[in-house]
């Protein structure tokens, strides 16, 4: 599985990865991240959706659990923080997300591990310092 | 105009029925705790299958409890979006089949046009145009009311609701969820001086679009610093600075757009309106520039299904009613 690991030093810079990285990802793929709190994971997302060719404004999906990003290309963009176990997946619908061919991004992926079949991205996000983040992505196709 | 109304947008399912868009018969809301009671069970926090299995109930209990029959309902109203899409789907099902079954209109309603409308419940004498600030959990959003019916949006959060903010940073400093009464009990007691917090500046040229992710990573990163360095944290302190961040945020935008718009009423919609330090500036600007405020009683600002009736109300004057291929929504603009 290859391994690309970046450093981004502002907010900006952590949305432009996401650009990035969203721009060639398949439809149907899942992504998932991992990392604390105020790590940069809803700035990352905004900027898959900008390289997704999605205007629409991103916000946090805490409260809701999925928010829906629809066009050309679609994004689902999950928070399972409040979700107990993979078992409760069930009740958001989360099969049904898996059917619609849209790009998935699961936050707090580690509160439903059991959901994935390892097929994939995983994106890790860990703090340097208060604006510094060391980003990591596993299992996406070549690029950058 | 009797409504029957249904919200199931999140974790409480509720049922009222409103006369006129003006007048609760009766707003009847089945909490966990409730659930807990009836079925003795342990409830998964989301599940579509717990509004599933209340919903017929709690409006059986709403008709009892107004003591009026099915005959006389005129519409039925239900928020179809935004929400999660299990839980919308429960409610806007069941008022489709009500509506059929019963002979009457079916009215789509959009969950934060209800948490608006609740001001018409809490103030009777309110009417359109206003500014709105609509501040929950989930939601962040400087509304243009030009009429019942006629919204915009004229700002909003980039990032992070200000109720999330309150409850991440609670989170942070081990004060459980949700965590903005914690925060706002903590804040009493604390300096608002003693923390600089960023008052995020949102680049674009939307000057009315708002930010609390920064201000969340701020907090987390004092609490971090202070516990690298085994220095205390002044957590009443933290706590004063950051409601007086939050709170500088949303009035200084408010205000503004108030001042531009020429609206002399401001309406504060969703349940951080009950934050002390927010509704003492509110109340203190507003003064200040002459601008009469309305903010609804805490019970009417979480969800329920009253304000679902009284905005379902102006929707079916305004012909906003729809048939049974009537679909549920996540996401939808207002």
């Amino acid at each position: 599985m290859e391994q690309m690991v970046y450093i981004t030093h502002s907010e900006a810079e952590t949305e432009d990865l996401g650009a990035r990285i969203a721009r060639d990802l398949p439809d149907g793929s899942v992504v998932a991240f991992y990392g604390e709190l105020g790590s940069g994971k809803t700035a990352f997302v905004r900027g898959m959706a900008r390289g997704m060719g999605i205007a629409a404004p991103v916000s946090s999906p805490t409260f809701t659990i999925v928010n829906e990003y629809l066009g050309p290309r679609s994004l689902f963009h999950f928070d399972m923080y409040r979700l107990g176990s993979a078992d409760e997946l069930y009740d958001i619908g989360w099969e049904d997300y898996l059917g619609r061919n849209g790009v998935c991004a699961v936050e707090w992926s580690e509160n439903v591990e059991d959901a994935f079949e390892g097929d994939e991205i995983v994106v890790t996000f860990r703090k340097l310092g208060d604006t510094a983040r060391e980003i990591t992505v596993e299992g996406g196709p070549d690029r950058c | 105009m009797l409504i029957l109304a249904i919200e199931s947008s999140c974790d409480e399912t509720a049922v009222a029925l409103v006369e006129d868009g003006r007048r609760v018969l009766t707003d009847q809301i089945f909490s966990q705790a409730d659930l807990h009671a009836v079925y003795g069970g342990v409830v998964p926090e989301i599940a579509a299958r717990s509004h599933l299995e209340v919903i017929s109930l709690l409006a059986d209990r709403a008709l009892d409890a107004a003591g009026v029959g099915r005959g006389d309902i005129d519409a039925v109203a239900c928020t179809y979006a935004p929400g999660l899409i299990g839980a919308v789907l429960v409610g806007v099902n069941f008022a489709k089949s009500a509506a059929l079954a019963l002979g009457v209109p079916l009215i789509p309603v959009h969950h934060i046009r209800g948490h608006i409308a609740a001001n018409y419940l809490a103030y009777p004498d309110l009417t359109p145009p206003f500014l709105c600030l609509a501040i929950s959990g989930g939601n962040t959003m400087l509304v243009d009311v030009r009429d019942y019916t006629d919204l915009r949006v004229l700002g909003r959060t980039r990032d992070d609701a200000a109720g999330e903010c309150f409850d991440k940073s609670a989170r942070v400093l081990g004060l459980g969820y949700p965590g903005g009464k914690p925060i706002d009990d903590l804040a009493k007691q604390g300096d608002d001086t003693r923390y600089e917090l960023p008052r995020p500046y949102v680049s674009g040229e939307n000057p009315y679009d708002m930010s609390f992710s920064g201000l969340k990573t701020a907090v987390i990163n004092i609490a971090h610093h202070a516990e690298q360095m085994s220095q205390a944290l002044d957590k009443p302190g933290l706590a004063a600075s950051l409601c007086r961040a939050v709170s500088e945020s949303l009035v200084g935008r408010t205000m503004a757009a108030a001042q531009e718009l020429g609206y002399d009423k401001l309406a504060v919609a969703g349940g951080v309106a009950a934050n002390s330090r927010i509704r003492a500036d509110f109340e203190a600007a507003c003064r200040k520039a002459g601008v009469a405020l309305y903010v609804p009683p805490l019970r009417l600002c979480g969800d329920n299904a009253a304000m679902i009736g009284a905005q379902g109300y102006y929707e079916f004057l305004a012909g906003h009613t729809a048939d049974s291929s009537l679909n549920a929504y996540a996401t939808m603009e207002l």
